[in-house]
């Protein structure tokens, strides 16, 4: 499947917007965090600073994102994981209230009450969880909505190969295949659950291997490549579109930061990050758009420019924007 | 004697761990990142090196999985500890848990053993949000058939987890991560102590009263202990006497110690973290209730937990929903100047 030139710009665009999105957090995560801003004897201190909790970074894993995405519409359902920006980011979740969430504000995507892990967008059909291999069961819901109602929507459950060993993913292979559900599975191998590496926690070598158990195509795109990702989400998707049932893609992916923020990452070998960095897939995907002549220096620039302003617009609503109330605490547990 | 020697209470789990994989072979511990990471929460931490990664076994995330099968090695005469990283993630294991490991003692007549101890940590305060940040022991102390354990410092855990560890019957080991003594986390300092390093037990069901007082008693557990020490500092500096007593494990449950202190104050305020509705509170608001004919009451009951909420992100939300010190302090004074209805004198 070739790439239209406009899945091609979007893809690089969007992959721009996302690392710089994720590097900004990163810094901004800090503020607040590191002495002697905080209680004697800590190196860093999780809960301070304007973005507390947990933060889980996906830079090195946009290819996933935009590569399934770029094939979805505003109907299609995608449930994300405790790493979730980047799918958020490409399927279209208003930046501002994201980012408003992570600050934990009143105009953020859920008032404040969910955070990083947890964002809901039911306009753009956006919603995640930190409870891992929780968004396969979900996602076959979604798609089996679609299927009563006789529309050609489909759902898009991404997960960690960590997860592909809790019983929920096998629960929801199974049921997709059984009832020929319009959903597709992608795995983003990133080699570490945690800190533990797939070799350590999974008998098989690679998880896509695990679809011919359930019957259905299992699809390895075993380079953290963009349009390889593009091409074999295209198909699975297309597939799933005209009733053909669901699909497992496995991609080898690449996480440059910690599993969380101040992760000490004792079990990555040294070396190892700036080893990967070397073969980034935004570069990549330039070199590719340039020999193509979609893409040129002002162009880039501009590109460059313009995820700049989205990202700084982003975190200045963020920031400026008010508390919720104390009490608003109390408040959406019913309807 | 290395009496002046302190320990976070991390390491004191890890200790207390350690000296048991030496006493006993069959002692063994599975989890995630529980290996060359140390838990999470530094509970294994040193561990892997010690003992290898036969007797620290790092899991797949597959907790029906290794908690299943902790069930299964304990019930031929192993003594495993498995730990589950957050409270909040049982619900992917529970029916391991909830319909096994806590019911083969009793289905079997009490010919199975189950010496398991699942370790797992608990708690808010930093911003972690609804999936990450609950207590839930009344959840678990709620059903029959599991010892439920929440320490609130260094000596306490390494004694208890010991005791845990010996014991034929399953047990459930909750660490708040606030209290841990974590390099990466705001704590609170009253819970790293002085641990002896020959290993020792503690008894279950034996609350401590952690400060003596006449008006008001507080009970309380975990690092809800430590909330309620400053409340009781800031109550004295009101001429309020606060009398703090830390349950220490919730079954088995040290009831005569709760009735014996409200007996002496006359007053009643429970300081809890978990949910307020169905949970620890009303279980020792009961407690007192079911004991009037030997208890004045000056004050009714008072309960602080969080208000039948998830726990929310955003941080003057979560602020207001778990009790803090000056909602301690605030409820106590109110309770100084409210009257029990006449005729509850005994």
């Amino acid at each position: 499947m070739n790439a239209s030139r406009e899945h091609l710009l979007w893809m690089y665009e969007t992959m721009m917007l996302i690392r710089r999105y994720e590097e900004t957090m990163a810094q901004v995560y800090l503020e607040g965090k590191l002495p002697p801003a905080i209680q004697r004897g800590l190196a860093f201190d999780i809960g301070s600073g304007p973005v507390p909790g947990e933060m889980h970074l996906a830079a090195g894993q946009e290819p996933v994102a935009v590569g399934v995405c770029a094939h979805l519409r505003k109907d299609d359902t995608v449930v994300g994981t405790h790493r979730p920006h980047h799918f958020a980011i490409a399927k279209g979740v208003d930046l501002k209230a994201m980012t408003a969430e992570i600050f934990g504000k009143e105009t953020g995507l859920g008032h404040g009450k969910g955070g990083h892990m947890h964002l809901f967008d039911p306009e753009h059909k956006f919603s995640c969880s930190g409870i891992v291999g929780a968004s396969l069961p979900p996602a076959c819901g979604a798609a089996l909505a679609a299927k009563k109602r006789g529309r050609d929507q489909v759902a898009v459950a991404f997960f960690g190969e960590g997860a592909a060993n809790q019983g929920a993913f096998h629960e929801a292979l199974n049921l997709a295949a059984l009832w020929r559900l319009p959903v597709l599975f992608v795995c983003e191998d990133n080699k570490y659950a945690i800190s533990v590496e797939k070799s350590e926690s999974t008998a098989v070598p690679w998880n896509a291997d695990r679809a011919a158990a359930y019957g259905i195509p299992g699809v390895l795109v075993d380079h953290n490549d963009a349009l390889a990702v593009y091409e074999a989400a295209g198909a699975a998707i297309a597939r799933a579109r005209r009733g053909e049932g669901p699909s497992l893609l496995e991609v080898r992916t690449d996480r440059y930061f910690g599993h969380f923020q101040g992760d000490p990452e004792v079990y990555r070998p040294k070396g190892e990050v700036e080893e990967l960095r070397r073969h980034d897939p935004i570069p990549a995907l330039a070199a590719h758009l340039r020999r193509e002549n979609l893409l040129d220096e002002a162009a880039e620039q501009e590109i460059e420019q313009r995820v700049a302003a989205r990202v700084r617009e982003a975190f200045e609503f963020a920031r400026t924007s008010p508390y919720p109330k104390p009490e608003d605490a109390l408040r959406h547990v019913f309807h | 004697m290395s009496t002046a020697r302190k320990l976070t209470m991390a390491a004191a789990i890890a200790e207390a761990i350690g000296q048991e994989m030496e006493r006993d072979p069959d002692v063994f511990v599975m989890g995630e990142d529980v290996g060359k990471y140390g838990g999470i929460f530094g509970a294994t931490g040193g561990l892997y090196a010690r003992f290898g990664k036969e007797r620290v076994m790092d899991t797949p995330i597959s907790e029906t999985g290794f908690i299943g099968a902790a069930i299964g090695a304990a019930a031929e005469g192993m003594r495993p500890i498995a730990e589950l990283m957050f409270v909040d993630f049982f619900g992917v294991c529970m029916d391991m848990i909830y319909n096994h490991m806590a019911k083969n003692i009793y289905m079997s007549g009490g010919r199975v053993r189950l010496p398991v101890v699942l370790m797992t940590a608990i708690g808010g305060g930093y911003n972690d949000a609804a999936q990450h940040s609950q207590c839930l022991y009344a959840t678990f102390a709620h059903l029959p058939g599991l010892k439920v354990v929440v320490p609130s410092n260094a000596y306490d855990a390494k004694g208890l987890m010991i005791q845990a560890i010996r014991e034929d019957n399953p047990v459930l080991f909750m660490y708040h991560k606030g209290i841990m003594g974590l390099p990466w986390m705001a704590y609170y300092e009253g819970s790293t102590t002085e641990v002896p390093e020959a290993p020792y037990t503690l008894p279950f069901g034996e609350a401590k009263v952690v400060r003596e007082g006449r008006d008001v008693t507080i009970v309380t557990l975990s690092q809800m202990v430590h909330k309620a020490v400053l409340a009781a500092e800031e109550l004295a500096g009101k001429g309020i006497e606060a009398e703090v007593i830390d349950l220490r494990t919730l079954v088995p449950l040290d009831r005569q110690a709760v009735l014996r202190s409200v007996r002496k104050t006359g007053r009643l305020l429970v300081a809890d973290e978990d949910y307020l509705s169905f949970g620890l509170s009303g279980e020792i608001a009961a407690l007192v209730a079911e004991n009037l004919d030997t208890i004045a009451l000056k004050a009714p009951v008072r309960r602080l937990a969080v208000p039948d909420v998830p726990i929310p992100y955003s941080r003057p939300l979560e602020q207001f929903v778990i009790p803090q010190v000056e909602d301690i302090v605030g409820a106590a004074v109110q309770m100084m100047s409210a009257k029990a209805a006449a005729g509850a004198r005994p």
